[in-house]
């Protein structure tokens, strides 16, 4: 019963990266009909905002400390931020600490402009074109941000970690009556579960409450006929493909400390991602989020070494098996729509 | 039937075509190889230098380069000459191998043994490299060393750790300097013992392939003799980035040590999860829960950040060595003081070994007199040395491993800068870490004979 607990805990954060993922990616499918295979490269780019956001308020001038030797002998070079001068020591150990959280405010207006110039710098030029044409152009493209993070960042991973307050796993165990440390989980895993669900709630809430999002609800449904009432669809829709870029970004500054980010992350996440899609739907909001979360519990129970004992290997397909029995008994995934990628 | 045709004139034309395409081969074989692969023509020698430049260890391949290059600035007697100073051998002088300048090619080897081994193809048949180094996998290495025995090249290993490369899959063209997963177990566990009591039960994570097979079964074989008990090893896919679902159940099993046989980017991620759980502020049969990770770089100490401290690794090589236990380490510090003053950084363990093998072969060409990789083959086998930084070294002629001591670090509390990560805890005396050639961890493999191409 802990194992089974324990796993369903796990599964969720990872269900969480998943299901905002793909929120992201069918929210592009659903509005604009374009397979946006670099939304992955959108999320590691989003992780590397919480890197570049650190970086910056570590900036610091250098000084000399004669007292002390480098690896050469020479006088030790000593970096201080100017952040320690700026609010003093104290103080701006505080913001530095708290870089990964405060690195949304900086993530958000990046994405969106990232967002905003692939969709009118090259995405749509292909929005008549075949899905097979969209999905190379857009997977080169996620080839070429892979390639230039590296080329500015490194190919190891960049430590990247949470704040100091949210160091350490919470008890589970005890708090239900089991034995302590039985079944623990990670303070900022809870954090990043809670923001997942507060983002998914935030998209659903802005697409359901709000003229702009009942307007887009309508373009999706039917394009055409929205245009013909005079409304600009498009403009929206680039709005939208900002929004989704905007949420596979702040998923990824919220998953760094997690996972030390590195630039292939996003490929790690963009398959999968897709395949949760096709589960869930395509196009159908709600059937991302249900299947972000379910395949990311199956995978944390596939993971379990009593599993993996009595079906070796299964940790490594079991989402693509998932997807080829849903595609197999319910085309349209979980939760899709009639119409949507059918003849 | 009429022969009717066959006239003398015919018979002689015929007969002096034949001859000669029967005998073009050898007149070929023997004017562009002088009985062995790539025999150096003119007045320069071409050495190819296999790392990865791209892909998940391209940060080590780049140190690995670096490496190479200072290297050949030496050995063309440029620079302050660095472990040339040290060296005990004393054939080189400067003046590039047996008197032809160094020049080198490079090859990504992408981490992909596929693609290693299309590089080093064409730096052997395109470039005309007469020996292949790099590396940054056991996979990789494993590859392009029976390339390099096919092709009748010399192959000095760079980073490759797994037992196989000089156990199951030696071959005679092929040398390894770097140590091996059973030096890490044997050189580790008395230190685990010492710093953690003999009476723990570990749990083992390995990386889904060749390597860490064989870094398992070395730690398990090591720390069992000494009384630690194995409660479980799971194997993880080499792709997974989120190890939670592995680490989770650990506390569950009773364990009390999580021994992580990851390296590279698998490493920081399974580190960082399983510091994230907490697992280090456990108590766990009445005792303070540890995590160890068997293979060390400062790359990954890097990669990991705080996580790393007081995490006890194994490694080939430290730039710490010689100022922290003296001269018997000499060479380290001439290899740091060329390789900072150049690149600003201290040099990684992958450089270190990068850079010695260099050296060896063109010590072993010029002590050979020759760049037949048979001659240098004989020249190494066997050979013992000091003055690059890890002590007295064998390169032993049984497997072409190198036996010399291994360094046991742990991650430092209080670095002082980002290159101060790792402090070194114990050296481990190349005997205690020496095999026989057919221990059961490296059966199955023969040398065989060396071979010179052509």
């Amino acid at each position: 019963m802990d194992a089974i607990l324990l796993q369903i805990l796990n599964g969720l954060d990872k269900g969480s990266a998943y299901a905002l993922i793909a929120l992201g990616l069918t929210l592009i499918f659903g509005t604009l009909g374009v397979v946006n295979f670099a939304h992955g490269a959108l999320f590691m780019i989003g992780a590397f905002c919480a890197v570049t956001f650190s970086k910056l308020l570590n900036l610091s001038h250098t000084i000399v400390d004669d007292s002390r030797k480098d690896f050469l002998g020479n006088p030790m070079k000593i970096d201080v931020p100017y952040l320690h001068e700026f609010f003093g020591q104290a103080a701006g150990d505080v913001i530095i600490d708290w870089a990964v959280p405060l690195s949304i405010l900086f993530a958000i207006p990046v994405m969106i402009g990232i967002g905003f110039a692939m969709e009118r710098g090259l995405i749509k030029h292909f929005y008549k074109r075949p899905h097979a044409d969209q999905i190379l152009v857009t997977f080169g493209l996620a080839i070429v941000m892979a390639e230039l993070i590296k080329y500015f960042y490194g190919a190891n991973p960049i430590p990247t970690p949470a704040p100091a307050a949210f160091a350490g796993s919470f008890d589970f165990g005890a708090l239900i009556g089991a034995d302590p440390n039985t079944i623990i989980y990670p303070y900022w895993r809870l954090v990043y579960f809670c923001f997942a669900a507060v983002i998914i709630g935030a998209v659903f809430a802005f697409l359901q409450f709000t003229t702009f999002g009942m307007v887009v609800r309508a373009g999706m449904a039917d394009r055409e006929t929205v245009g013909l009432l005079g409304i600009n669809i498009d403009k929206r829709f680039t709005v939208m493909f900002g929004i989704a870029a905007a949420v596979a970004g702040v998923a990824g500054v919220m998953y760094a400390p997690i996972n030390s980010p590195n630039y292939n992350m996003g490929m790690d996440f963009l398959v999968l991602s897709f395949v949760v899609v096709v589960v869930g739907g395509m196009g159908s909001l709600p059937g991302a989020v249900l299947a972000g979360f379910l395949l990311g519990i199956l995978e944390s129970f596939a993971s379990m070494a009593v599993v993996l004992e009595f079906i070796p290997g299964i940790n490594q397909i079991i989402i693509y098996l998932v997807a080829i029995i849903i595609l197999l008994t319910r085309p349209r995934g979980l939760m899709g729509r009639k119409g949507v990628m059918e003849e | 039937m009429s022969f009717s045709n066959l006239t003398r004139r015919g018979l002689i034309k015929t007969g002096a075509v034949a001859g000669a395409g029967l005998a073009l081969p050898t007149y070929l074989s023997a004017a562009a190889h002088s009985g062995f692969t790539n025999a150096p023509q003119g007045d320069t020698v071409t050495l190819g230098f296999n790392v990865p430049q791209s892909g998940p260890y391209a940060d080590e391949g780049a140190d690995e380069l670096r490496a190479f290059e200072l290297a050949v600035e030496h050995l063309n007697g440029m620079g302050d000459g660095g472990m040339l100073q040290t060296f005990s051998s004393k054939a080189l002088d400067g003046t590039g191998i047996m008197g032809k300048k160094v020049q080198f090619v490079t090859g990504d080897t992408q981490t992909k043994s596929d693609a290693a081994r299309a590089s080093a193809k064409s730096m052997i048949e395109k470039d005309g490299a007469v020996m292949i180094s790099g590396g940054s996998s056991s996979g990789v290495a494993v590859a392009v060393q029976a390339l390099c025995q096919e092709a009748g090249v010399i192959f000095m290993a760079g980073l490759t750790h797994s037992n196989d490369t000089t156990g199951k899959d030696k071959r005679a063209n092929g040398f390894r300097h770097f140590f091996n997963s059973y030096m890490s177990g044997a050189a580790l566990a008395p230190v685990l013992a010492k710093a953690y009591g003999a009476d723990r039960k570990a749990y083992h994570l390995t990386a889904d392939y060749n390597w860490g097979y064989t870094t398992e079964e070395a730690v398990r074989s090591s720390t069992e003799a000494l009384g630690w008990e194995t409660v479980n090893a799971v194997k993880t896919p080499l792709t997974q980035t989120d190890f939670s679902a592995y680490i989770a159940p650990v506390l569950q099993s009773g364990a009390d040590v999580l021994v992580l046989n990851h390296y590279g980017g698998n490493m920081v991620n399974s580190l960082t999860n399983a510091v994230q759980f907490g697992l280090r502020d456990k108590m766990v049969n009445g005792k303070q829960f540890e995590i160890v990770v068997p293979l060390y770089s400062e790359l990954m100490a890097r990669g990991a950040g705080a996580n790393i401290k007081g995490i006890l690794g194994s490694q080939n090589w430290d730039w710490k060595l010689e100022d922290q236990l003296g001269a018997r380490y000499s060479g380290t510090n001439a290899f740091v003081q060329s390789f900072g003053t150049k690149y600003g950084f201290p040099p990684s363990q992958a450089a270190h070994t990068c850079y010695v093998q260099t050296l060896l072969y063109a010590d072993a060409v010029t002590r050979a007199g020759s760049f037949n990789p048979c001659a240098v083959v004989e020249a190494l086998q066997g050979f013992e040395f000091d003055g690059m930084g890890n002590g007295p070294t064998l390169y032993r002629a049984d497997d072409h491993q190198c036996f010399k001591d291994v360094v046991v670090v742990k991650g430092k509390e209080n670095p002082e800068n980002e290159f101060d990560l790792v402090e070194i805890v114990e050296v481990t005396p190349a005997d205690q870490v020496t095999y026989a050639p057919d221990h059961q961890q490296f059966a199955g493999g023969s040398l065989g004979t060396c071979n010179p191409g052509a």
